[in-house]
């Protein structure tokens, strides 16, 4: 005799059976979550620890940039696990971090060398991926290797927040969802830089740009150029320098008698530093031109490069992503907490360095798991405050942190020995804000 | 004319460099035979003398900076100021011509050691050995240096009564627009002394003109009874002080880091090769020739035509002198044709 025969039919069995399989396969997934299958790359499961990584140049044209951020990292991981004055910790808002840790588990990093070549960059990710599982990466000077390691994050799904890259692309045609950037970029630089060099230096000008020979430079020269343009200047020539050229004097003696009453410097790092200093050698800035006096425009500044290049900085316009003179609560949090611990306020490197691995370690707190797809659904399109920069949102669309930048002016009478740099403007995000699609790209797929 | 004046002279002055470094280069060849993949290192070491002297000139009392009051920061000054307010900052701003007097006896001694040390042991063996050697030794020296120094590059000034520019076009009675850095004039005017000291001491000295004839015919010399072996260290110390000496007057116009002697090695090859393996008038010749090119080649005229030329050029030029004339340009009949 079978069960068939009796109460229940074979039907009744059968759908009993299936409806039963069926909710048993959904049914985890519509209460539980967060509790992800321990399948995803790097996932610190159990364990006490979870472990970032911190890519920087130690080597190469941008090694003092490195060294900084290297610096800023150090700090915010003790920020993260409840160590020093906390610094940002107690300004950023909303806030999920609670100083133990990320998700309760302490954080630990791993450094690396980007060599500030793309190629070493990734080599140098791929080792702290694999090798090191870290749960995220980031650091970084120089756009292409910033876009390198994005993709390299899209390709092994892990997220990684760009340092000080500042060219177009990065969050333009090479945006990946994997990917995040802080640090304003070159359009808006042009954005904040126009109105200054309009009411400063007038509408008849003829511009010479020499320009670092790679992304972020290309993106500069493009941005400053239409602005300028925009403006009613001429751009008399704009010459490709090779990164880390050390003298750069071949490329200076053209502009002498080149007509060009402005010298567009569009490099950064050390390249900037021997640029600067070798066409003021030249004696550009004590020349006159057109019936003008001569002026050199750095579109990207840093306190660091200002240092480097000395007493020539003076008078120089240009743009900043933040400077450690602001008296925001943030910004003053983070630079006493930096000055403290090092001696000397941070650079901009440090600062969006800083930002955005806390940003990160926020996320994860706000998803309730380091499972990045989650993490990343968690930063797109965030608003937050309380990093010095003002009212500020991580665009869902590009990835880019829309906010309020600087233009800046060499100071011609510091105060201390760290304040080179004047605040000439802080120009707002309604300002610097501009349509996600005007540099188009594709972020690609949350699973990888 | 005035863009060709000013190329010109941008091409004497960076060919004053690549004559400095391919001379000492060259001369360690022709009298030893010798190729020393580590010149370049003697280059760099040259530029750490002066970036010493600046930083033992500049040690420094540390003292509270009472304008930053959210951290306790602290600024250095130099002993030398507190101790003579007068003639303390005259003495700092002055490292880079006095770091001269420290270079020669230390890059004698460097060059020295070397060659005793290590050189001396591969004069028989094949050249791709002592490339392979002297470019080891040339990467070990550099960590060295980045482990003392850090990577990063250390600016350190010109005499600041020497960082302005010199009227060169009026001088001449063209533009006033014409205008040189005085620090790289004198450079080259630094460079043709360096070079002519050599040449003198070469041409006119018994001691030089004995190397001269050991360059010609070793063993003969050595058969009169001369040790020439112990003549030709000597060379090899003075090649290594010309080296070092152009690498601490380079130190103003491009700020030193460890990397900087692996950066001009390739070039100064490229220029000894050119001018010919071992002789040295066509090192100083190629030195000075492929400096002009370079600089020609970057004027935006030429790079309109031939975009990236001035990246090229040297070793393009380079290939056709070697295709047309084996030995360069003025090499001896068999030397590495």
């Amino acid at each position: 005799m079978s069960i068939f025969d009796q109460k229940y039919g074979r039907r009744t069995v059968l759908k009993t059976g299936s409806a039963l399989a069926g909710a048993a396969a959904i049914a985890p997934m519509g209460f539980v979550k967060g509790a992800y299958a321990a399948d995803f790359r790097n996932d610190p499961g159990n364990s006490p620890t979870v472990t970032f990584g911190f890519n920087v140049p130690q080597t190469g044209a941008y090694a003092d940039e490195g060294a900084d951020e290297l610096r800023a990292y150090r700090l915010v991981v003790k920020h993260l696990n409840g160590e020093g004055d906390g610094g940002m910790l107690n300004t950023l808002k909303p806030a999920a971090l609670k100083g133990n840790g990320v998700l309760g588990k302490k954080v630990e990093y791993v450094t690396g060398d980007t060599q500030t070549k793309a190629d070493a960059a990734r080599a140098s990710a791929r080792r702290m991926i694999e090798s090191d599982r870290v749960i995220m990466f980031s650091g970084g000077s120089s756009s292409s290797v910033a876009v390198a390691q994005q993709s390299l994050a899209q390709e092994m799904g892990v997220v990684f927040m760009c340092g000080l890259t500042h060219a177009n692309d990065t969050t333009g045609k090479d945006r990946r969802r994997y990917g995040f950037r802080h640090m304003f970029n070159a359009h808006m630089s042009g954005l904040a830089l126009g109105p200054v060099l309009k009411q400063e230096l007038g509408t008849d000008r003829r511009a010479y740009h020499l320009t670092a020979d790679y992304n972020w430079g290309w993106s500069v020269e493009d941005s400053i150029s239409k602005t300028t343009e925009g403006l009613g200047w001429e751009t008399a020539n704009a010459v490709r320098t090779p990164l880390g050229s050390g003298d750069f004097s071949q490329y200076i003696t053209p502009v002498l008698n080149s007509g060009a009453d402005v010298l567009v410097l569009n490099h950064y790092g050390r390249d900037m530093v021997n640029s600067l200093t070798q066409a003021v050698q030249f004696g550009l800035r004590d020349k006159q031109v057109n019936g003008k006096d001569f002026q050199i425009v750095v579109p990207l500044y840093s306190r660091l490069m200002a240092q480097g290049a000395g007493e020539n900085v003076k008078g120089i316009y240009g743009t900043t992503n933040w400077n450690w003179s602001l008296t925001d609560p943030g910004s003053q949090a983070f630079v006493k907490s930096f000055g403290a611990e090092y001696g000397f306020p941070p650079s901009q490197a440090a600062h969006t360095c800083y930002v955005n691995a806390l940003l990160y370690a926020d996320a994860c707190e706000r998803a309730g798991t380091f499972y990045p797809p989650e993490v990343i659904k968690a930063l797109e399109g965030h608003e937050f405050d309380g990093t010095g920069d003002g009212p500020s949102l991580y665009r869902a669309e590009d990835h880019q942190v829309m906010k309020s930048c600087l233009v800046v002016r060499g100071n011609a009478n510091p105060t201390n020995q760290f304040d080179l740099l004047e605040v000439v403007n802080i120009v707002p995000r309604s300002e610097t804000t501009y349509p996600h699609d005007l540099y188009p790209g594709e972020l690609g797929p949350y699973e990888v | 004319m005035d863009a060709f004046l000013i190329q010109t002279l941008n091409g004497l002055d960076k060919g004053g460099a690549y004559a400095l470094l391919a001379l000492g280069l060259t001369l360690v060849f022709g009298t030893l035979g010798v190729v020393n993949f580590a010149h370049g290192t003697l280059f760099m070491l040259g530029a750490f003398c002066a970036v010493t002297l600046s930083r033992i000139l500049t040690i420094s009392k540390q003292v509270k900076d009472e304008s930053i009051t959210f951290f306790d920061a602290y600024k250095e000054i130099p002993y030398l100021e507190i101790w003579f307010p007068d003639l303390g900052p005259v003495i700092i701003d002055m490292a880079v011509p006095l770091a001269i007097v420290m270079t020669i006896p230390v890059m004698l001694l460097l060059g020295l050691v070397m060659e005793r040390g290590l050189i001396r042991h591969f004069y028989k063996r094949e050249h791709s050995e002592q490339i392979l050697v002297t470019f080891g030794l040339a990467l070990v020296v550099m960590q060295i240096v980045k482990s003392f120094y850090g990577a990063n590059p250390i600016p350190t000034a010109a005499p600041s009564a020497l960082a302005g520019t010199a009227a060169v076009g009026a001088w001449l009675g063209l533009s006033d627009a014409i205008v040189y850095p005085w620090w790289r004039i004198i450079y080259l005017l630094f460079a043709g002394v360096v070079i002519g000291a050599v040449f003198v001491f070469l041409n006119y000295t018994t001691y030089g003109m004995v190397v001269r004839a050991g360059m010609a015919d070793r063993e003969t010399v050595g058969l009169l009874g001369i040790n020439i072996g112990r003549r030709f260290t000597i060379v090899f110390g003075l090649a290594a002080v010309v080296a070092g000496l152009a690498g601490t007057m380079y130190v103003p116009i491009v700020p030193p880091d460890y990397h900087m002697g692996l950066d001009f090695l390739v070039l100064s090859f490229v220029v000894v090769v050119v001018g010919g393996m071992g002789s040295l008038p066509g090192a100083v010749l190629a030195g000075f020739l492929l400096g002009i090119l370079q600089s020609f080649a970057s004027m935006n005229e030429v790079k309109q035509v031939l975009p990236g030329i001035d990246q090229v050029i040297i070793y393009l030029v380079a290939v056709a002198i070697l295709l047309a004339r084996p030995r360069g340009l003025l090499g001896r009949k068999g030397v590495m044709e």
